[in-house]
């Protein structure tokens, strides 16, 4: 992320939105609305002391509420840029009108708390779509204690607990008292595959971070025990099944083959009540934690980012491919491209060759002076045409804009026009257009009439 | 046991998935059901298998089972299921059609008890529990096994030794008779 900020064609915008893409592949005109974070980026030198000497602790986003953070905080040591932001909600001096400590510290006189937000409006040829995805609130199972017990957390919650620049400094320890956990159970699945509470796809991550978690935990406490409550273990890809395999036999981890129906508490423990299947009986396990591998789901706001860039998306807010197979990071808006956990839940190799695929169909895109496209677009014969507008409603891409020309005589006329590049020659508004005054360059009525007579003769 | 897959294998679950109106074979085998059952220790198998048995059409394993016997018919399999497989109503099914097709139950004091309950309802129209436990008591030849709370309970009017019944006998009766006709036809 450095490298990347140091790199002279690169430009991160970071705690900035996109609320408006407008144009066509090669021609996006974008909005881009840079929150203000109160903190002025060039004055700021990064030194730190506004966020150590700020007053008020709330709990940290990034961190996902295991630990805390300051109101004026950069959301973990390595941030990418090195400037911190204020959270209005939280800082004093907008809920009690007086404090001001952090503005009278810095001494680079980098605090502004008149700061308004930036609109940025800028030409882009191309947008590669990475927003990621959020976790599942698994606060829907009760069975799992409905997000009543402290040491009941979720597979990112116990990565940030394992992190050395986490809250703990890399120990792992009950949320509740702080000590040490010597037995851990881990459950798989949860919200994943369950079409009645959560979403029918599997996660694909969960099976293998969670071994991770299970050498992790072994390898930071060396008398931990891991039960892992698992419906199947998918360790498709490369040395994934050996590294599961080696998790089982070098570090002990358990693994139970069923469900679990009940959490509750006994004493400083808690009591996990499952069922082995394997077995054919229940099980139950005296835990000191329990970490649950929530789902993935798709980014909260990502059926409204897909309406501003015009993509599609799936009934989970996943965004959609043009072709499963054949076109994984190309969206139907022709310059939009997909990386990464934003389009389903991935993995991080796959998220690597996903957003190497999109880069170089950007850098393929832009190497050319021209654009090579399907010559099979439609066409619209302007003298025929009523301008009753009917295409421009159903073609999905946008493809058909209004232009004004100068006729010879000097007054101006409306006309529609394709834009060939957006334009995939779907033939929607051929079979619209009520005056028959669209067609598709190659498959004209007279074509698929010589053809018809062709086969008939 | 080795297990025979014929071409008729999905026979029985489809009988099983009709009578019910469950489909059977969404089960994907993930045990929530058996992880939360409150008797599964004294099932012969557990929820889980009985709907592995269903899906292989083994019948005679299981209607010969135990486990829709002692299923309590609590509905924490079906709450919890994350497939929305009814699977109490799947073990009621296999009550019904185990009866129906002459199947002995191993745990024949749930049938005893089923049989005395509904027959109460059926001429009382109403459950009266002195008639029930009394006449549960003699079939199963447990003769004072309630004796002493039953005197208790008399004693403070809980429970009374008078048999009341409803207005509507004859309505009640012919409410069995045609629940038993409509199940009759199979449907």
């Amino acid at each position: 992320m450095v490298e990347s900020s140091q790199n002279e064609n690169i430009e991160i915008l970071t705690y900035s939105e996109v609320e408006e893409v407008s144009g066509y592949i090669g021609n996006f005109d974008v909005r881009i609305r840079k929150k203000a974070r109160l903190v002025d980026m060039k004055k700021c030198t990064g030194c730190g002391t506004c966020y150590q000497k700020c007053p008020v602790k709330v709990p940290s986003e990034f961190d996902m509420e295991t630990g805390m953070r300051k109101a004026i905080y950069i959301p973990f040591p390595q941030a990418v840029p090195n400037v911190p932001v204020i959270d209005k909600v939280n800082c004093r001096m907008f809920t009690k009108g007086k404090c001001q400590i952090c503005q009278k510290l810095c001494q680079a006189e980098a605090v502004d708390y008149e700061q308004e937000d930036e609109v940025i409006e800028d030409k882009f040829g191309a947008v590669v779509v990475a927003t990621g995805y959020d976790l599942f609130d698994a606060s829907v199972y009760g069975e799992y204690g409905g997000g009543r017990f402290k040491d009941v957390i979720s597979g990112l919650q116990l990565e940030r607990l394992i992190s050395p620049a986490g809250p703990t400094g890399g120990h792992i320890v009950r949320p509740s008292d702080g000590k040490e956990p010597k037995n851990v159970v881990f459950i798989q699945c949860v919200g994943s595959r369950d079409p009645e509470k959560g979403f029918p796809y599997c996660s694909s991550v969960c099976c293998m971070y969670t071994a991770k978690h299970a050498v992790l935990l072994k390898e930071h406490i060396p008398d931990v025990q891991t039960n892992i409550f698992y419906m199947d273990i998918r360790s498709a890809g490369k040395n994934y099944e050996q590294f599961v395999q080696r998790t089982m036999e070098q570090y002990g981890a358990l693994y139970i083959r069923g469900r679990v129906s009940k959490i509750y508490q006994r004493g400083d423990k808690l009591i996990v009540k499952g069922a082995d299947t394997l077995a054919g009986s229940q099980v139950e396990v005296e835990a000191d934690l329990v970490v649950l591998a929530t789902a993935i789901t798709a980014r909260h706001d990502s059926k409204e980012l897909a309406k501003i860039l015009g993509i599609p998306y799936d009934q989970f807010g996943f965004f959609t491919e043009l072709h499963p197979k054949l076109a994984p990071v190309e969206t139907v808006t022709s310059g939009v491209f997909l990386a990464g956990a934003c389009q389903s839940p991935k993995d991080i190799p796959d998220t690597v060759a996903a957003a190497s695929g999109a880069a170089v169909k950007v850098a393929a895109l832009f190497s050319g002076d021209f654009l090579s496209m399907e010559p099979l677009v439609s066409t619209i014969d302007t003298s025929v045409c009523s301008m009753c507008k009917a295409c421009m409603e159903v073609c999905p891409y946008n493809a058909i804009q209004e232009e004004e020309i100068t006729l010879r005589d000097g007054t101006k006329k409306k006309q529609l026009k394709v834009l060939e590049s957006v334009c995939h020659g779907c033939g929607a508004c051929v079979s619209t257009c009520r005056s028959s005054c669209i067609m598709l360059k190659g498959m004209t009525d007279e074509q698929i009439f010589e053809e018809l007579m062709a086969v008939a003769q | 046991m080795i297990y025979q897959l014929n071409a008729d294998v999905r026979n029985f679950g489809k009988t099983i998935s009709q009578l019910s109106d469950v489909d059977i074979y969404t089960c994907y085998q993930c045990g929530k059901c058996t992880a939360g059952c409150p008797i599964v220790m004294e099932m012969s198998h557990t929820p889980n298998q009985i709907m592995r048995l269903i899906q292989l059409g083994l019948k005679e394993d299981v209607l010969n089972s135990l486990t829709p016997w002692l299923c309590a018919a609590c509905e924490t399999c079906t709450t919890r299921c994350p497939k929305g497989v009814d699977i109490a109503k799947i073990m009621d099914t296999l009550r019904i059609l185990a009866r129906k097709e002459g199947y002995q139950s191993k745990e024949p004091n749930v049938v005893n008890f089923n049989d005395i309950f509904l027959n109460c309802i059926k001429d009382k129209g109403r459950l009266q529990e002195t008639h029930l436990a009394m006449v549960y008591n003699l079939k199963t030849r447990q003769f004072f096994k309630d004796a002493d709370i039953g005197r208790k309970l008399f004693m403070k009017g809980k429970i009374s030794l008078s048999s009341d019944k409803i207005k509507g006998t004859d309505a009640m009766k012919s409410i069995f008779e045609r629940s038993r006709a409509f199940l009759g036809k199979g449907e």
